[in-house]
């Protein structure tokens, strides 16, 4: 069974104007369809990873569980088709957000003082990461919420990694340049700024009930 | 003297010094009230700590206009890469140098270890960048390598072809952000390509960086989007081979 390109739950459209639709359009086209295609390809030889589903291939970077011949390969694609499938999720039409409520609010509250602390942090981490690569907020083993920042393709699903700090992810930001140049261009402060508007706290507070029972949702 | 001498370095070095001036303020008091050589005994062992000379880099000009590049590189690229990135890493690392250098001042080393990924992340940038707007020329001065250069470029690869895809190949395959390059190799006297991650440089490798190939996406994605092979191609027709063979020169030195 190959992996396949999710729908987009939404059009190229929506996000606008915080995040434009041609940037849309080549991210999800190009960019995330281009990890499917090499992910599919390392796995031709070896089957029974693919039977391991996306989650836990993520969960064996890092591991001998993977060939050394494909092992960068599949971080690399891998990481790259489970963040952008995760990372469309996390988005919504502007309208809808409303902001964290319930248990993911009181927790988020727990671990920052304040959901706006927790934007300050979050922000930090996103415009810290030089070159390329993901901010996130998840949930770490002991229960506790954490915002950490991952180069390349990596995320913290990738436990055994050196320098990962493992959480389940429960909300994800792409800062690759191709996530945002075409419209902000160096301005990645301007960009973060404008992707609080269209974050999908629905799914954030999903991913956050499943992660505290262990589970990581696809 | 010693204000005159403060004054003098100030005004004639590219550089900034760091003051303590309440030490010096103190100084000049002392001198005043007690007497020429009580103060001048005092002040002489004030200077080492009442200044830090430290270095800054400088933004440095393109030798061509933003849209001297075109069609192959962008105007609006050219300008934004230069009065944007480039700028801003130069900006970073003279912050971070005159950091460091209050760090050390202070005696703070956790302080100076914390500032090292910025000095690298920018300092980085700031020597690839410099070396980058020079190996590039204007398409209607293109002239393609010769002499020792182009001997060397076929011992090893066969052709200049096969040189450029060779190292288009390894470029295009960089994750994430990061740059091709033909180093030196003085050990050997061979030329290598190689890629390097991010902004770290060259030479930490111990290769002498002659041309680089920047592909952060920044360096591509408004004219060429995701399509990273494509500007590998472009970019060979504004490559300045003349500059390519002056780093060669100066590296055999």
């Amino acid at each position: 069974m190959a992996f396949e390109l999710p729908a987009l739950p939404y059009d190229y459209g929506t996000l606008e104007p915080h995040v434009d639709s041609q940037t849309m359009l080549i991210h999800h086209t190009k960019h995330h369809q281009a990890y499917v295609n090499n992910l599919n390809a390392a796995l031709d030889k070896f089957p029974e990873l693919k039977d391991l589903g996306l989650v836990d291939i993520n969960k064996a970077v890092g591991t001998t569980k993977l060939p050394g011949d494909v092992a960068t390969t599949i971080r690399n694609n891998g990481g790259g088709h489970y963040n952008h499938t995760f990372f469309w999720k996390v988005m919504t039409n502007p309208s809808n957000t409303n902001g964290p409520s319930g248990a993911v609010k009181e927790a988020i509250e727990a671990a920052f003082g304040s959901v706006d602390e927790m934007k300050t942090k979050f922000n930090a981490a996103a415009a810290g990461r030089f070159g390329s690569g993901w901010a996130w907020l998840g949930v770490k083993g002991d229960g506790s919420l954490a915002i950490t920042s991952t180069p390349n393709q990596d995320n913290p699903l990738m436990a055994s990694l050196p320098d990962t700090t493992a959480m389940v992810p429960i909300l994800g930001l792409d800062v690759w340049e191709h996530a945002y140049y075409l419209k902000y261009q160096n301005r990645r402060p301007e960009y973060i700024a404008a992707w609080w508007n269209v974050v999908n706290w629905e799914q954030v507070a999903a991913n956050f009930d499943a992660a505290k029972t262990g589970a990581v949702l696809l | 003297y010693i204000v005159i001498s403060a004054l003098y370095i100030q005004t004639h070095f590219s550089h900034r010094v760091v003051h303590r001036n309440k030490d010096f303020l103190v100084c000049v008091t002392k001198m005043l009230a007690r007497g020429l050589l009580t103060a001048a005994r005092e002040s002489f062992s004030a200077i080492p700590s009442m200044s830090r000379l430290i270095s800054t880099v400088k933004l440095p000009d393109l030798p061509y206009d933003y849209g001297a590049l075109e069609p192959y590189i962008s105007g609006q690229i050219m300008e934004l890469h230069h009065m944007k990135h480039h700028a801003a890493y130069v900006a970073n690392l003279n912050k971070a140098l005159e950091q460091q250098a209050e760090a050390e001042a202070k005696g703070d080393v956790s302080k100076i270890i914390t500032l090292q990924g910025a000095i690298k992340f920018n300092g980085g940038g700031h020597i690839n960048h410099d070396i980058f707007w020079t190996n590039l020329v204007p398409p209607k001065d293109f002239e393609p390598p010769s002499g020792e250069l182009k001997a060397l470029i076929e011992a090893q690869w066969k052709s200049l072809d096969n040189f450029i895809n060779t190292f288009n190949a390894q470029t295009a395959a960089v994750q994430g952000s990061g740059w091709g390059w033909l180093g030196y190799n003085k050990g050997t006297g061979r030329l290598e390509i190689t890629t390097m991650p991010n902004q770290d440089p060259l030479s930490v490798t111990g290769l002498v960086p002659l041309l680089g190939v920047d592909v952060w996406e920044h360096a591509y994605y408004l004219q060429y989007k995701n399509v990273r092979p494509d500007y590998l191609k472009a970019i060979w027709n504004v490559v300045n081979w003349k500059n390519v063979a002056d780093r060669l020169v100066a590296a055999k030195k």
